[in-house]
């Protein structure tokens, strides 16, 4: 299936493929953020690309959020697409305001005198012994926001795709990526041997442009049996689980948050009669919390089971327990097992 | 929670928390006399390329060009032409007249909100024309001088404070938050110094493209304190940005005066010095000065000489906003006692010191513009005013969220058309 202009990327490559197809289409996309310059980005998603595009187009920023999120308002006035990278999710947070207050206002305050056509990259999620700094999974803080869309890649392939499509997006996006999950898929099983893209199907990747709208979830698996929810490195670990208990689980993988495939949502959920959400977030007002609420108020006559959430624990994520936080099969087993008793 | 160490007991007084406390509070008589002004010809003008650390001095100085005689001297003196300074008088009178007619309408009920610059207008209108119109102003909440001086229409002004029919904003903004693209000027923001780095984000990009066009960029003191500002500054000095940083100290941040952003420490210039960038601290109140200051940071922005802060040292003469009584935090006479005067006094008295203005033409100037604001309110009026009837399509409120509106919002948009319906009948328009 591997075509002349198709290569085996792993999301990282993707997602720094993406950047270059940009930044070589379009003069005004520029990428900048802490260490993204001359070292290529401490995860390596920005390697070469300010050797091939120059300086002014790719470069480091100083230690500061907030600036790099202002900075990025600021150019967006003037013309420019900006693609921010915020070193860790986490790390959002001093710039929220700018996110919140200021990119997402702009178009509206401004009835479109002004737009923000920035895209902020940031790894996010668990399952690198980062500790309760380096592994938090803000989604739900992002889908809040009214002006904002919030994207999430599980594979190398709608990595680039998505990450095309947001960087030409005239609104801000905020592209979270499953840092677990850059180098290989994740089966839940930590103590397995990591498995590498280049033996799943979705790191055949397309070298030159392609885009792959936001708001469209995609069926990763069809069943019957119950309909699971669940975006980025859950989706993997799902389907495993899945797989192994040989349940015939449709699994849709979201892709993008917001705005949300409600479509496909509905469709599937009046279809099999059952709900499962999975989400490494916090529990408490996570996203789940909304999925399970919209599928309640369309799906409710069609629904056999109470709709159950598969979640990280309301603590913040610990270093050494790490494995006891996440989401993985043993939780998810439990709650397979609970919403097929009936 | 286990507790740490304790110092072992000593004769050292213990420590002690301070807590800044302004000099006088109502009752009290202001007297501003260790204030230090230095005298007109006492600061020097280096050049435009100069290094910053070898123009610290102007940080903590005071830039000064018109004399309280009303004498322009010095080597700040911009040379401005009679006409020159014939504009920036009746821009700076025009700005006033705005301000006290829409506070009025505020006090009328007609908008909710209104916020004046009286006092300050030197320092946006003085400012604005010593840089290019093709320049792009990331301003504050307080600088309709700018706008006044660029030409924007009054009446676009007016429909937007009672955000009415003509509102090119669909009532979405706060009285005074103003966007005009096509005149250079960017969005306004509620939240304070936002629009800092923002201003060095536009900077860079035109810097980065070999435009030649600059920013400028507006806070007031109290704002200072807020980590944008100080995030703009560090991006600027590390990419030596074509920018200007404006920071209006008008003594005063709806009750906290300049000390609760650290003015009792030193000046607000002089947080240029920390960070490598050019600082002027200059007579606010003459506009002479603010034209010289800003036209020396315009034209070393412009030369790839990087940016430069300047303090506008002036005084806040009436409350924050038309939400603020300043009676009953500062005394009363407090503006009187200021010791830099009015700018529309000080430039008046200028004009007719060179013989090119009298009284009786102020007198009538002050009319025309009366007259002209007059009249351009009952135009606005005529397109509505706040809390009389909805001047917007009500799924206005739904548009410009997203540049295409997505099913969630199109699905809440017809919820709340049914309930424009179930309340006003299937007929309802726009009043």
């Amino acid at each position: 299936m591997m075509s002349a202009d198709t290569k085996t990327m792993n999301m990282i490559e993707a997602i720094n493929s993406a950047m270059d197809v940009m930044l070589e289409r379009d003069p005004n996309t520029v990428v900048m953020g802490e260490d993204v310059g001359f070292f290529g980005g401490v995860f390596r998603a920005t390697a070469g690309l300010q050797k091939k595009h120059g300086k002014t187009r790719v470069f480091d920023t100083p230690i500061n959020e907030c600036g790099i999120i202002g900075v990025a308002v600021g150019m967006g006035a003037y013309g420019l697409r900006p693609v921010p990278e915020i070193q860790f999710a986490d790390y959002i947070y001093p710039g929220l305001d700018q996110l919140v207050s200021e990119a997402a206002r702009l178009r509206y305050r401004s009835a479109n005198d002004f737009i923000c056509p920035m895209t902020v990259r940031t790894p996010f999620g668990g399952g690198i012994f980062g500790g309760q700094t380096h592994s938090q999974s803000p989604e739900s803080i992002m889908t809040h926001i009214c002006g904002v869309k919030t994207v999430i890649p599980s594979n190398p392939y709608d990595a680039k795709g998505l990450l095309i499509a947001a960087i030409e997006d005239n609104d801000p996006v905020v592209f979270l990526e499953p840092k677990r999950i850059y180098n290989g898929p994740f089966s839940g099983y930590y103590d397995r041997p990591v498995e590498p893209w280049s033996k799943h199907d979705a790191s055949a990747v397309p070298e030159g442009y392609y885009r792959i709208d936001l708001g469209k979830a995609a069926t990763v698996r069809a069943g019957e049996a119950l309909t699971i929810l669940a975006y980025g490195t859950m989706v993997h670990v799902t389907r495993t689980i899945v797989e192994e208990m040989g349940i015939d689980a449709e699994i849709i993988d979201l892709r993008t948050l917001l705005p949300l495939d409600i479509d496909a949502i509905e469709t599937s959920v009046k279809k099999t009669g059952r709900c499962l959400i999975i989400h490494e977030a916090t529990r408490t007002s996570g996203f789940g919390a909304e999925l399970a609420a919209l599928v309640q108020e369309r799906c409710f006559y069609h629904l056999e089971a109470p709709v159950e959430r598969v979640t990280g624990f309301d603590t913040p994520y610990p270093h050494s327990l790490e494995w006891a936080y996440f989401p993985g099969p043993v939780r998810i087993a439990t709650a397979l097992t609970k919403i097929l008793k009936d | 929670m286990p507790e740490t160490p304790r110092r072992p007991a000593s004769n050292l007084p213990p420590l002690s928390l301070h807590i800044p406390e302004p000099r006088y509070r109502p009752g009290d008589t202001p007297d501003f006399g260790d204030i230090e002004v230095p005298a007109v010809e006492a600061t020097p003008r280096p050049g435009e390329a100069t290094r910053p650390d070898a123009m610290r001095e102007l940080s903590y100085g005071l830039v000064r060009v018109l004399d309280f005689d009303g004498q322009a001297k010095g080597q700040w003196d911009p040379k401005l032409s009679p006409e020159r300074l014939r504009t920036m008088l009746r821009n700076m009178m025009l700005t006033r007249a705005f301000d006290d007619r829409m506070f009025r309408a505020q006090r009328q009920g007609k908008t909710s909100f209104y916020m004046k610059c009286t006092g300050e207008e030197a320092t946006s209108v003085a400012s604005t024309m010593a840089i290019d119109r093709t320049d792009m102003v990331f301003p504050s909440y307080r600088q309709q001088g700018i706008l006044i001086t660029r030409d924007y229409p009054l009446i676009q002004m007016m429909n937007q404070i009672y955000s009415n029919r003509g509102d090119h904003l669909l009532g979405r903004q706060l009285p005074i938050m103003y966007s005009a693209p096509e005149h250079g000027f960017f969005s306004v923001s509620g939240n304070l110094a936002t629009q800092y780095p923002q201003a060095v984000g536009w900077a860079m990009a035109s810097a980065s493209k070999g435009d030649s066009r600059i920013a400028t960029v507006w806070c007031g003191e109290g704002s200072s304190a807020e980590g944008d500002f100080h995030s703009a500054l560090t991006f600027a000095t590390v990419y030596n940005a074509p920018v200007i940083f404006n920071v209006v100290n008008n003594q005063w941040a709806i009750s906290s005066f300049s000390g609760f952003a650290g003015g009792e420490r030193t000046t607000f210039a002089a947080r240029a010095v920390g960070y490598g960038i050019a600082g002027l601290r200059i007579d606010g109140n003459d506009p002479l000065a603010v034209y010289a200051a800003t036209q020396w940071a315009a034209d070393r922005a412009r030369t790839n000489n990087g940016p430069t802060l300047i303090e506008h040292f002036t005084y806040r003469s009436e409350g924050h906003s038309t939400s603020d009584d300043p009676s009953a935090y500062r005394p009363a006479d407090e503006a009187t006692a200021w010791p830099l005067g009015d700018p529309i006094a000080r430039l008046r008295q200028h004009l007719e010191t060179l013989g090119e203005w009298d009284a009786e033409r102020h007198e009538a100037q002050a009319k025309e513009l009366d007259d002209l604001v007059k009249t351009t309110q009952k135009q606005s009026e005529k397109l509505g005013i706040l809390g009389h009837g909805m001047h917007q399509p009500f799924e206005t409120m739904f548009e410009d969220v997203f540049e295409e509106m997505p099913w969630h919002l199109k699905e809440q948009c017809d919820q709340m058309l049914a309930e424009q319906e179930a309340k006003f009948g299937p007929n309802w328009k726009p009043e």
